[in-house]
Formats: C-alpha cells, structure tokens, sequence
C-alpha cells in the first residue's frame, strides 16, 4: 500500500529530525560544560579566532560596502521623493545595525567560516584524527569543538559590526560623495536618531545569537557527518542551508520581540 | 615459580591483557563470537585474519572504544566497559594506538603532533618537552623533519611520525592497526623492525592487527587468527608456518579460493544471466 510506505517515510523522517534535535542539544550542552579547558588556554581560542574571525574579514567587509552603497542609492531615490533626502543617513544606519548587519554578516559567515569548520572536523574524522585523540585520553569536545565554538560566538558580533560600519562608510561614499547629500546633516541625523541600547545593543544581541546558532550547527554537522567524502560534502551543504534558514526565521523572532509594536 | 593461589607453575610473563568469551554485535549481527586471548606482558602479538573478521572491532574493545555485548576485556587487572569516563581516561593514557594511516593532526607540525600528550596531560617544561620529542622523532629516524607539516611526509614517513607519537608517553601497551597497509618494501621492513625494538626497548606490550602475513610473522612472539568473528587458529610464528589447517593455508600461502571462498554468496549463476 503506496499511502502506507509514505505515512512510515514521512513518520521515520520526523522521528529523525527530532532524534538529530535532541542530540545537537546534547552535544550543545557537553560543548558548554567542557568550555573550562578552552578558557584556561585561551591560544586554543585565539588560534580559532584568527581563521574564522580575521580570514573573514575581507569577505565581511567588502560585502558591507557593497550593500551599504546600494541602501545609499536606493534610500536616496526614496526618499527624494518625499524631499527627505537629509534622513539618508538615519536610514542607512538603522537599516544596517538592526537587519543587515546582523543578517548578512551572519549569513556569510555561515557559508565562510560554518562550512570550512564542517569540512574540517567532518574531515578529522574521516581520518580517524578524533579517535586518536579519544584514545589519547584527550576529550575531543575540549580540545576541538569548544574552542570552535567559543572563536565563532566571540566574532561573530565583531564582524556584524565591522560589516554595519563598513556599511556606513558605503552609504556616506554614495550619498554624500557622489550624489552630494548635506555631509553635516547625513551625520547629525544619524547620531541624534540611532539609540545605542534599543538599535545597537539589540544588533549586537542579534549577531551574538546568530553566532551561536551557526557554530553550533557547523560544528554538529561536522563532528556528526559520516565519516566519507559523500557523507563531508553533504553536511557542509546541509550546513549552510540549515544555517541560512534558522538565521531568517531567528531574525523574524528576534526583531518581532525587540521591535515589533513598540513604537 | 609458582602461582601464590593455585599453586600452578607460572611459565610465561603474567597477562596485561585477558579478554574472556567477549561477544559484539552490531544491529543483530554478530561481529565477534566468544573470543578468549591473554597478551603476556613484554610480548609482540599479531591478530591476523581478512577484512572484515573482526579484528579492529576487537582493537577497539580493548581500546574501551566499544562496549562488548557479552564478556569482558581485562587490561592491567581492570574490566574496560565497566570504567566510568575518568578511569577510562586514566587507561588510555597508558595505551598507545597507531592509525592505519597514521591518523596524525594535520593543522599541527610533525613536532607539535609529537609534543600533544606531553602538552596535554604533563606540566612538563618545554625546554624538557623538546629534548624528548627530538628524542622520540630520532628513534623512528625522523629527527630532521620535526618543522614539516602532515601533508609534506611520504606515507611511509607519516606512519613512522605516528610511531612516535604513540610512543610519547612510553606507553605499557601499544595497539597497532594495519600499520604495514600501503606500504613500500623499504618502509615495510622499516615499520616492521621499529615496532619489535620499540616494544622491546620500552618493555610494552604490542598488539598488531595486520593481513600481512610475511612481515608480521617475522617480528611478532604469538598470532591468532581470525575468521568470521572466531579464533580458529592461533600459535607461534613457526607454528602458524607449518599449520596444515586449510584456512590458515589459505591465507599465509595468499591462495584464491579455499574456506574463505573467492565468490562472495549469491543466487544461481545460470538464472542471473536468464539462461
């Protein structure tokens, strides 16, 4: 009975999902309660720090300007239209450090540094480099994941800010460089309506959050990926897709209990 | 010498690994089947067989790596599965393991693979450190590639690298798991030799899991063999040599076709090809 096979394929694929749910919560707590290590000899930190955070600073970067000059131009178009063309620089602003920042910054990340951390332990233990240090008597979640972890929670707000600012910077280069908005009032209006603990502290907020999420499921995927080549590639791609998607759907509960009604 | 409480003759070095009717399965199906092995302490033993008959399932077991669905695994007097994590910690880091390829950490320098034990579980100097890594990479000949990368070593190399940083904190027992795969002649002798005199220079203990059958019978004291998750022969090298049983032929002789059949079990030929 065809409808049978699929009621027990769509039921196997739930209990799996809820099976693989429970164990990254698991695997999550274990990589909290193991931490302790990683802070003691925080090289291992900084080490991680280096190639997720300031490998991706180029990438980070150049996609800030980029974007902030399009909100430039589009933000100017708009806003001519109801002679508003002083508020562009509240516009750029508010729009970077509450959404785009956050967003984009974590979404390159997670197909940057998410995918490469992925590909890295899906590979260690492919080659069998997390059983030999299991029988080191060296607890892989110590010494791999949690300085992983920590490398990817703590830059990850670094770089959304690196991303709004450069943001910012493309937006001023568009609108007052280019098409000759008021330098003094682009400015001006962006620091008497940007408020730092309700736009900037809930950004930061944000991007932490996003942090967490990404380098949870990167280093899940990777330490939970079959130990072959078809098994690595397939847990980074489901690394970044999951990534993107929980980031978007994170980003609407986020701003939906930060902002939504309140003004 | 007699035992102090059955008052038996003790002949042989006393056991640092017993294992005792030990049985695995995985997903109903049965991996090992009432295996019996004692390793004496100083001795090289070789668990020989084809792949797939449960020789790095038992390596892991005693490993502690698996948990046995039946029988134990006994190493210097204490039941792996029933360690708690700790304990189980406290063990392995008397053990060493080496890969077969090796298995050593490629965003780390031959020096600093070396080095990891000592670095982790030592407060050891590293002026102290140093000397001994040099002196570890020195004894598998390989002192003059301490600044290399993983990725820079020939394969040979490599395995020689994981000698000796399974070496590094003189372990009392040292499991070895197909360290002679891939291979060329020259590292083949060369592994082979450095195994018996690192065994035998660090009073260990050494379990080699190998189908090479030449190399391994001649540096190992003892060889079990296996099949289908069973012993069914076991002695020494010479021994195993003159063995007139037909699975052991088959298998020092490398013959094609004997009690471990060339065609793998399947439906009539003729209705296969719709004849």
């Amino acid at each position: 009975m065809p409808i049978v096979k699929t009621i027990t394929g769509v039921g196997h694929r739930v209990v799996n999902a809820v099976w693989r749910i429970g164990i990254a919560a698991r695997f999550f707590a274990l990589t909290l309660t193991h931490s302790g290590s990683g802070f003691r000899r925080f090289g291992l930190i900084k080490k991680e720090l280096f190639s997720t955070g300031v490998m991706s600073l180029i990438i980070i970067i150049v996609a800030g300007l980029f974007v902030g000059m399009v909100l430039g131009l589009q933000g100017y178009e708009t806003l001519k239209r109801f002679g508003s063309e002083s508020a562009l620089g509240v516009m750029v602003a508010l729009g970077l450090v509450r959404e785009l920042g956050p967003v984009v910054a974590a979404l390159l990340f997670a197909s940057r540094a998410g995918s490469a951390m992925t590909a890295e332990i899906g590979l260690m233990k492919a080659t069998e480099q997390i059983s030999a240090m299991e029988l080191m008597a060296v607890n892989p979640i110590a010494r791999i994941v949690a300085p992983r972890f920590w490398a990817g929670v703590i830059s990850m707000p670094l770089l959304a800010a690196m991303f709004s600012a450069a943001g910012i910077f493309g937006g001023y280069f568009v609108g007052v460089v280019q098409i000759g908005v008021d330098e003094g009032s682009f400015w001006s209006q962006m620091q008497a309506a940007v408020d730092f603990r309700h736009d900037i502290m809930n950004g930061v907020l944000k991007s932490f959050v996003f942090g967490v999420v990404v380098t949870v499921i990167a280093l899940f995927e990777g330490y939970d990926a079959p130990p072959t080549a078809e098994g690595v590639s397939g847990a980074t791609t489901r690394t970044v897709v999951t990534s993107s998607l929980a980031i978007l759907m994170l980003d609407f509960v986020l701003t939906a209990m930060m902002f939504g009604g309140s003004e | 010498m007699r035992h102090p409480f059955n008052g038996f003759l003790i002949l042989s070095p006393p056991a640092l690994v017993e294992i005792r009717n030990l049985n695995f399965s995985y997903d109903k199906r049965a991996v090992l089947q009432g295996i019996n092995m004692t390793f004496h302490k100083g001795k090289c033993i070789a668990i020989m067989g084809s792949s797939g008959c449960g020789k790095t399932t038992l390596l892991r077991h005693i490993g502690g790596a698996l948990k046995p669905t039946k029988g134990h695994v006994k190493v210097d007097g204490k039941i792996m599965h029933e360690l708690d994590p700790n304990g189980m910690y406290k063990m392995r880091r008397k053990m060493g393991m080496l890969f077969q390829f090796g298995a050593l950490f490629t965003d780390m320098s031959v020096y600093d693979n070396v080095a990891f034990q000592m670095r982790e579980h030592t407060d050891l100097p590293e002026d102290l450190i140093h000397d001994l890594v040099m002196m570890k990479l020195n004894s598998v000949g390989l002192r003059g590639t301490h600044d290399l990368m993983p990725s820079e070593l020939s394969g040979g190399m490599a395995r020689r690298v994981a000698l000796a940083r399974t070496v590094a904190l003189d372990p009392m027992l040292i499991m070895y798991d197909e360290p002679f795969a891939g291979l060329d002649p020259i590292s083949l002798t060369v592994v082979g030799d450095l195994i018996r005199r690192l065994n035998d220079a660090l009073g260990a203990t050494s379990v080699i899991v190998t189908h090479d059958v030449q190399e391994s019978l001649k540096i190992v004291d003892y060889v079990y063999f296996m099949a289908g998750g069973v012993i069914v022969a076991e002695g020494t090298p010479d021994e195993i040599r003159a063995s007139d049983k037909a699975i052991v032929h088959q298998f020092v002789h490398g013959e094609m076709d004997g009690p471990l059949p060339f065609h793998y079990p399947g439906g009539d030929y003729r209705q296969d090809l719709s004849l």
